[in-house]
C-alpha cells in the first residue's frame, strides 16, 4: 500500500473540517449559558429544561415522528416493489416512464412537489393534516427507498433465486424466503432514510400541512425566523446525536450480519 | 426470468403499486400544476378562480385561449424582478456545481486512494451529516456568518480585517451554504466511480511511461467522468429551486426562484401566479432531470451486464 499523498490528506482534513465544523459548533452551543454565540456563559443545560417545558415544539416533535414511522414503512413497502420493478423486470409496458418517475422526486425542487401536492390534495376536498403530509412524504421517500434497495438488488447472485424457482417455489414465496432476507440490510437502510428524510422535511410539509398537524421543522424554522434561539440548539443536538447513534448501531448490525 | 413471473398475478402488483402511486402523486399534480397557472387569482377559499372548466365547450375554450397572454405567465415575463430571480438561481445553482466539483473531487479522490480498511469510515463520515437535519445544519451556518458571528471574531483577532465583514444576507451567503449542504451529493457519485476502476489501467500506463499527471488527465479523469455528471445533476437540480438555503441566509434582498414562488404562495397567497412560476421552473430543470434519467439507465444496464458472464 503506497503512503497517503499530502495533497489528499489536505483534501480530506479540510473537507471534512468544513463538514462538520458548523455541526460541531452548534453542539457546543447547546450547552452555552449565554445566548450569545460569541460569549461563552459556561456550561449549562437551562435550554434543554426550557425546550422539555416548550409544549409547542414537544407536540411537533411527536407530530413529526409519528409521520415519519408511517411513511418510512409505506415507503419502504412501496420502494422495494419499485426497486424489484426496475431490477427484474426488464421489459414491460412504460418501463421507461417508470424509471424516470422513480428518479425524478429525488432531484425534483421540494417546492414544485410540495406546491403539486398540495393543489391535488385541494382538487380531490381532502383536508389538510397528518394525512395528506404523509401521503407526500411517502410519495418522495419511496424513491429513496427504491434506488437503495436497487443498489443492492443489482449486485447479489440470482441462482439462489433461480434455484428456488427451479425447486417449485412461486415467485412470492422465492421473494419471501430467499431475495428479502438477501437484501434486508438495504431495506433496513431504505426505512431508516426514508424516516430520517421525512423528520427533516420542511418544504413539502409546509405545502401539505394543515391545522394540528405542525410538524417539528415547520416550529424549528418559525424559531429561527424571529431570530435564533438557544432552545433550537438544544433540540438540534438530540435530533444529530439520535441520527448518529441509529446510524452507527446500524452500520455495526449490518457488518455483524455480512462477514 | 423476467418472463415468467412477470405473467404472475404478484408480478403484475409488484410493478403495478408502485407505478400507479407515483402516476397518481407525482404526475397527475403537474397536470393541477398547469391548469391553476392558467387561472386567475380570487379573492376566495381556495384563493383562485379557474379560467379553464370541464363544463366550456371547444368554441368558449379557444376564446380563452386567446385571452392567456394576458394572464400569469405575462405578469411574470413583464416583471424584472422575476427574470432576476431565475438568473440568480442558475447563476448560484451553477457556481455551486463547478465549486463542489473543485472540492468534492480531491476529496473522493483521496478516499478512494485511502487504506481500504479505512473507506467504509470514510464513506459513512461524508453520509453521516446527510442524515441530520438539513433545516439545522443550514441554520448552524446562520451563527457563524452574521455580524456578530464566530467568522467575523475569528478574523478580526487574527487581525486580518479590521471592521466586521457583512456576509450573512448576501449571495455569497447562499453559496456558501449551497456548497456546504450539497456536499454529499458530490462526494458519493464520484468516490463511487473512481474505487470502480480497475488499478491495473493506473499501473498499465506507467508501465508505458505516462507520468502520474498524464495518467491522471487521461486514464483517471475519463472513467470518473460518469460518477462527476451524476454528482453535478444531483446538485444543480434540486439547488436551482432550492427555498431553506436562499431563505435563511440570503435575506430578502437575494431572490431565488424557490423562494420567489414560496413568497408568491405563503405570502402574497396568489397560489395561480405561484403555479405559473412552478411550471416555469419545472420546463427549466425538465432537460437537465432527463439527461440524469438517461445517465443513471446508462449506468444500471452496465451493471446488469458486469453481472452476466
Amino acid at each position: 500500500m503506497r503512503r497517503t499523498s499530502p495533497v489528499d490528506l489536505i483534501a480530506l482534513t479540510f473537507g471534512f473540517a468544513f463538514l462538520y465544523l458548523p455541526i460541531l459548533i452548534l453542539v457546543v452551543w447547546s450547552f452555552n449559558a449565554s445566548k450569545l454565540v460569541t460569549v461563552w456563559g459556561g456550561f449549562s443545560t437551562q435550554w434543554y429544561r426550557s425546550l422539555f417545558q416548550n409544549a409547542a415544539l414537544m407536540d411537533a416533535a411527536w407530530v413529526t415522528i409519528r409521520i415519519g414511522l408511517v411513511t418510512a414503512t409505506l415507503a419502504t413497502v412501496l420502494g422495494t416493489m419499485a426497486a424489484v420493478a426496475l431490477v427484474r423486470f426488464r421489459r414491460f409496458r412504460g418501463r421507461g416512464l417508470f424509471g424516470a418517475l422513480v428518479y425524478a422526486p429525488i432531484v425534483m425542487p421540494e417546492v414544485i412537489t410540495g406546491l403539486s401536492l398540495l393543489l391535488l390534495f385541494v382538487a380531490v376536498g381532502l383536508d389538510r393534516g397528518f394525512w395528506t403530509v404523509t401521503l407526500a412524504h411517502v410519495t418522495f421517500t419511496m424513491c429513496y427507498v427504491a434506488v437503495v434497495v436497487q443498489a443492492r438488488l443489482a449486485t447479489f447472485d440470482r441462482s439462489l433465486e433461480e434455484a428456488a424457482a427451479d425447486l417449485g417455489a412461486t415467485p412470492l414465496r422465492t421473494f419471501f424466503s430467499v431475495t428479502l432476507p438477501l437484501i434486508a440490510p438495504a431495506v433496513a437502510a431504505g426505512w431508516l432514510l426514508a424516516f430520517t428524510l421525512s423528520l427533516d422535511d420542511l418544504v413539502i410539509a409546509s405545502f401539505t400541512s394543515g391545522p394540528g398537524a405542525t410538524t417539528l421543522p415547520m416550529r424549528i424554522y418559525g424559531q429561527v425566523r424571529l431570530g435564533v434561539t438557544p432552545e433550537i440548539n438544544a433540540i438540534s443536538t438530540i435530533m444529530i446525536a439520535v441520527v448518529a447513534v441509529v446510524v452507527v448501531t446500524a452500520s455495526v448490525a449490518t457488518k455483524r450480519r455480512e462477514p | 426470468m423476467s418472463a415468467p413471473s412477470s405473467d404472475h398475478g404478484s408480478g403484475r402488483l409488484v410493478v403495478g403499486l408502485p407505478f400507479l402511486w407515483l402516476g397518481l402523486f407525482f404526475l397527475l399534480p403537474f397536470l393541477i400544476v398547469v391548469r391553476m397557472a392558467f387561472s386567475e387569482s380570487a379573492q376566495a377559499r381556495p384563493p383562485y378562480r379557474p379560467v379553464f372548466d370541464l363544463a366550456d365547450d371547444w368554441s368558449t375554450t379557444l376564446d380563452k385561449l386567446s385571452l392567456l397572454g394576458s394572464g400569469n405567465f405575462s405578469t411574470i415575463f413583464a416583471d424584472a424582478l422575476y427574470l432576476e430571480a431565475f438568473l440568480a438561481s442558475i447563476r448560484l445553482a451553477g457556481t455551486a456545481t463547478a465549486i463542489l466539483v473543485l472540492i468534492g473531487f480531491p476529496m473522493a479522490h483521496a478516499m478512494a486512494r485511502a487504506p481500504e480498511r479505512l473507506r467504509p469510515v470514510l464513506v459513512a463520515l461524508i453520509i453521516l451529516p446527510f442524515w441530520t437535519s438539513f433545516l439545522i445544519r443550514v441554520y448552524a451556518w446562520i451563527g457563524i456568518l452574521k455580524q456578530e458571528g464566530l467568522l467575523n471574531l475569528l478574523l478580526l483577532n487574527l487581525g486580518l480585517i479590521s471592521e466586521p465583514l457583512e456576509i450573512l444576507n448576501t449571495e455569497i451567503a447562499v453559496q456558501i451554504g449551497l456548497v456546504y449542504a450539497y456536499l454529499p451529493f458530490m462526494v458519493l457519485p464520484v468516490y463511487a466511480a473512481l474505487e470502480r476502476i480497475d488499478p491495473t489501467l493506473i499501473e498499465a500506463a506507467a508501465d508505458l511511461g505516462a507520468s502520474r499527471i498524464k495518467t491522471f488527465w487521461l486514464v483517471t479523469v475519463p472513467l470518473a467522468l460518469p460518477g462527476v455528471w451524476a454528482g453535478a445533476f444531483l446538485v444543480f437540480i434540486p439547488a436551482l429551486g432550492e427555498f431553506v438555503i436562499p431563505d435563511l441566509l440570503g435575506g430578502s434582498d437575494t431572490l431565488m426562484i424557490g423562494r420567489a414562488l414560496w413568497v408568491e404562495f405563503f405570502n402574497n397567497r396568489d397560489w395561480p401566479l405561484a403555479s405559473a412560476v412552478a411550471v416555469l421552473l419545472l420546463v427549466l430543470v425538465l432537460g437537465p432531470i432527463m439527461a440524469y434519467r438517461a445517465l443513471e439507465a446508462r449506468r444500471e444496464d452496465a451493471a446488469q451486464r458486469s453481472l452476466r458472464p
